[in-house]
């Protein structure tokens, strides 16, 4: 199924294209804009590969279920946009505290609340890493192509497998609902979980900080908690040092391997006085906009995190002390600054766009204009 | 059928008595002596009164009570 | 034979338990293990689910199969998830009345009216135990609890009845009292293909035990008394629902054939 070659789909289509290539084999979902169109497609497509398709009372049940079936061994997915993705931040801090892989697709809509139901934005960038309560990282991924849904959300699986964390695919309604053309390629790269095959294994950790998935029916015993719990699973909330190892661990199985999970694309960085940096949607005008100025003699180059969480932090730091000026178009008014603020402090820019719309070429283009002078 | 012993596992037993008041021919009674939670646990009063129904060990919500049969 | 000593050599994982002195979680950890070790089960082949609340600590840790403890008023959703990924398993959910209809009612009417085949024991002390006695959807009007200390202006559901006219395929509601009418109960949901759900009124000598201004053995003798077979409402005990129709994980796989060829 999906076999390979040329495809003129939309953005949701051609993830649920990837996760059924990815060997997705559960998926539960909510209907909701502009996410419908993947739990549609996954509906249609998983009885056709064997696989379970659920549509759930609400997003807190999908994402319930599908921890629930990935316990069972199944490679599990949901999707969904801001308020449902609201919804579902307890049991992503679960899955990651359970260590349990799941991938979430949020197609970002112009929040707060209810906000532009149809509409795109970049809102949920600092959410999609601090949503849920207590110390945790998960991994945030940014398509910005119908191309890269597809692609991300094949990745987003690969790394929820390797890391056994909830791994985010942060889409917007822009690149949700764009057509564009989609190859899906003779070979892809799959990566399954390590299953133990003694409640033993499921305590050794590997250099990555990870350690082999128990699978339910398999005779483990096993005995998996939200609460602090031991390596072994036995709940012990009462030990600080139990709790300080479990925490650190959750957070450094990310910031001890974040070099490779990093990654992000960039062009004219070399020589650069003026940096674009921009994620999603925003950032393909972005990219039009360093390319026109380049033509005009402006030194511009052009930076896109295609990994939003863990950021490219040591890339963009060696940037930082030759660049003047850092532009940051997105359609949020905080989106990744704190972040970009961060790391270029005084020389950002905030080009932020509210109002469900994606800035222009022309608009980036007069901002990379106007730090020029 | 008759009881050999009532095993009653001093370290399990929160000393809720619920064995005793489900005994149906009262064998069991409260001990005077208490455990190490300062609990009273139960005591064999009449072990050849027991009929081995093992209500006790069906109801006790610790599984801190056996009985043996003879 | 069932002796303590089987038990505990072959099903529980550690004792003594954390819960309080004569409260009846423990009574219904037994019979539940009872039920699994009558119907000749393989372990492995039993998956216990669980939310927060005491009657939660059950299965987790106690009950030696794997367990999953999930967030509050969501075990459902998750076993849910966990049987129709593997239907060969036998799911059982321990959820106590607040986790299962009070912050997570949603899921119990949803997975009645889907049929799913999984198990729900619902352990019902009329309030929130763990987190200190307070107001549930369980607890009757008028009742005094640490979060309605002028009486509960609210009324109480009965929880059976809603699960019933929701669609299950198996109903019974039993006491701690009814302790083999209670096993072979759980005996006939497991093995029930759809959706069955047990509701067992426990007694909670801690908070409840204070509301209703008795203790363990008082309340044990009130669900020996009041609860009965021809009685009405909340105190009608038995089997309420026994039916046979399709089950959502069988129809699944049944669509999948169907879709694949």
């Amino acid at each position: 199924m999906i076999s390979p070659g040329e495809y003129f789909v939309e953005g949701d289509l051609a993830a649920a294209y990837g996760a059924i290539k990815a060997g997705c084999l559960f998926f539960a979902g909510y209907p909701i804009t502009p996410a419908s169109e993947i739990t549609q497609a996954m509906a249609e497509l998983l009885p056709r590969v064997g696989g379970k398709f659920l549509q759930m009372e609400d997003e807190i049940a999908s994402i319930s279920a599908i921890i629930g079936a990935s316990w069972a061994g199944l490679k599990s997915m949901t999707a969904t946009s801001g308020p449902g993705f609201s919804l579902m931040q307890e049991n992503i801090g679960y899955a990651a505290m359970t260590e349990t892989p799941i991938v979430i697709i949020d197609v970002q809509r112009a929040g707060p609340a209810i906000g532009q139901a149809s509409r795109p934005a970049q809102g949920d960038i600092m959410q999609s890493r601090f949503g849920s309560h207590g110390d945790y990282e998960t991994i945030v991924l940014s398509p910005n192509s119908v191309q890269e849904m597809f692609d991300l959300t094949i990745k987003a699986f690969n790394l929820a497998e390797t890391y056994r964390v909830p791994v985010i695919v942060l889409s917007d309604a822009e690149v949700g609902h764009m057509m564009e053309r989609l190859i899906v390629p003779e070979n892809v790269e799959i990566v399954n979980r390590r299953i133990a095959k003694s409640l033993q294994e499921t305590t050794i950790y590997d250099e990555s900080l990870v350690s082999p998935m128990g699978r339910f029916g398999d005779g483990l015993e096993l005995m998996i908690t939200g609460s602090t719990h031991r390596p072994d699973g036995t709940r012990d909330t009462g030990t600080p040092e139990v709790q300080e190892s479990l925490v650190k661990r959750l957070v450094n199985k990310i910031e001890k391997n974040r070099e490779r999970i990093e990654n992000w694309e960039e062009m004219y960085t070399d020589d650069a006085d003026i940096l674009v940096i921009s994620h999603g949607a925003s950032s393909r005008p972005s990219k039009g906009a360093v390319i026109r100025a380049r033509k005009e003699g402006i030194k511009a180059g052009f930076l896109r995190p295609k990994v939003l969480w863990p950021s490219p932090e040591k890339r963009m730091k060696e940037l930082e002390s030759n660049v003047k000026k850092v532009i940051l178009p997105e359609m949020s008014l905080r989106g990744y600054k704190m972040e970009v603020e961060r790391i270029f402090r005084g020389k950002l820019l905030h080009m932020p766009k509210v109002g469900g719309v994606v800035p222009t070429v022309e608009e980036i283009l007069k901002k990379i204009r106007e730090a020029s002078l | 059928m008759k009881a050999k012993e009532i095993i009653i596992d001093r370290n399990l037993c929160k000393g809720c008595s619920i064995c005793i008041h489900v005994c149906p021919k009262k064998t069991l009674g409260i001990s005077e002596d208490i455990n190490e939670y300062g609990l009273f646990y139960p005591k064999v009063e009449d072990l050849a009164s027991c009929i081995v129904c093992r209500l006790c060990e069906l109801y006790c919500p610790d599984f801190a009570i056996e009985v043996v049969q003879e | 034979m069932i002796t303590s000593r089987y038990i505990k050599e072959n099903y529980v994982r550690r004792l003594p338990s954390a819960f309080c002195p004569g409260c009846g979680d423990g009574q219904i950890l037994n019979a539940i293990i009872r039920a699994i070790d009558h119907l000749k089960i393989d372990r492995k082949d039993v998956a216990a689910v669980s939310g927060i609340g005491c009657s939660a600590w059950i299965p987790s840790p106690y009950l030696r199969v794997d367990s999953l403890h999930t967030t509050h008023g969501r075990p459902i959703a998750f076993a849910t998830g966990l049987k129709v990924a593997n239907p060969r398993l036998k799911v059982i959910v321990v959820s106590g009345d607040g986790d299962a209809t009070g912050i997570g009612g949603n899921h119990l009417l949803h997975a009645a009216r889907s049929n799913v085949g999984i198990t729900v024991i619902m352990v019902n002390n009329g309030l929130y135990a763990m987190t200190g006695g307070q107001v549930a959807p369980t607890t009757p009007h008028e009742a005094k609890t640490t979060t309605t200390p002028y009486g509960n202006p609210a009324f109480s559901l009965d929880v059976s009845r809603v699960v019933a006219a929701a669609g299950a395929s198996y109903v019974a509601r039993w006491t701690t009292w009814h302790m083999n009418q209670l096993i072979r109960s759980i005996e006939k949901a497991i093995m029930k293909k759809g959706f069955s759900f047990i509701e067992v009124l426990s007694q909670c000598p801690t908070y409840e035990g204070r509301m209703l201004n008795m203790d363990h053995i008082q309340m044990l003798e009130w669900f020996k008394n009041k609860f009965r077979e021809d009685a009405d409402g909340i105190y009608k005990i038995g089997e309420f629902v026994d039916i046979e129709k399709p089950e959502l994980t069988e129809e699944l796989e049944k669509m999948i054939e169907r879709v694949k060829k």
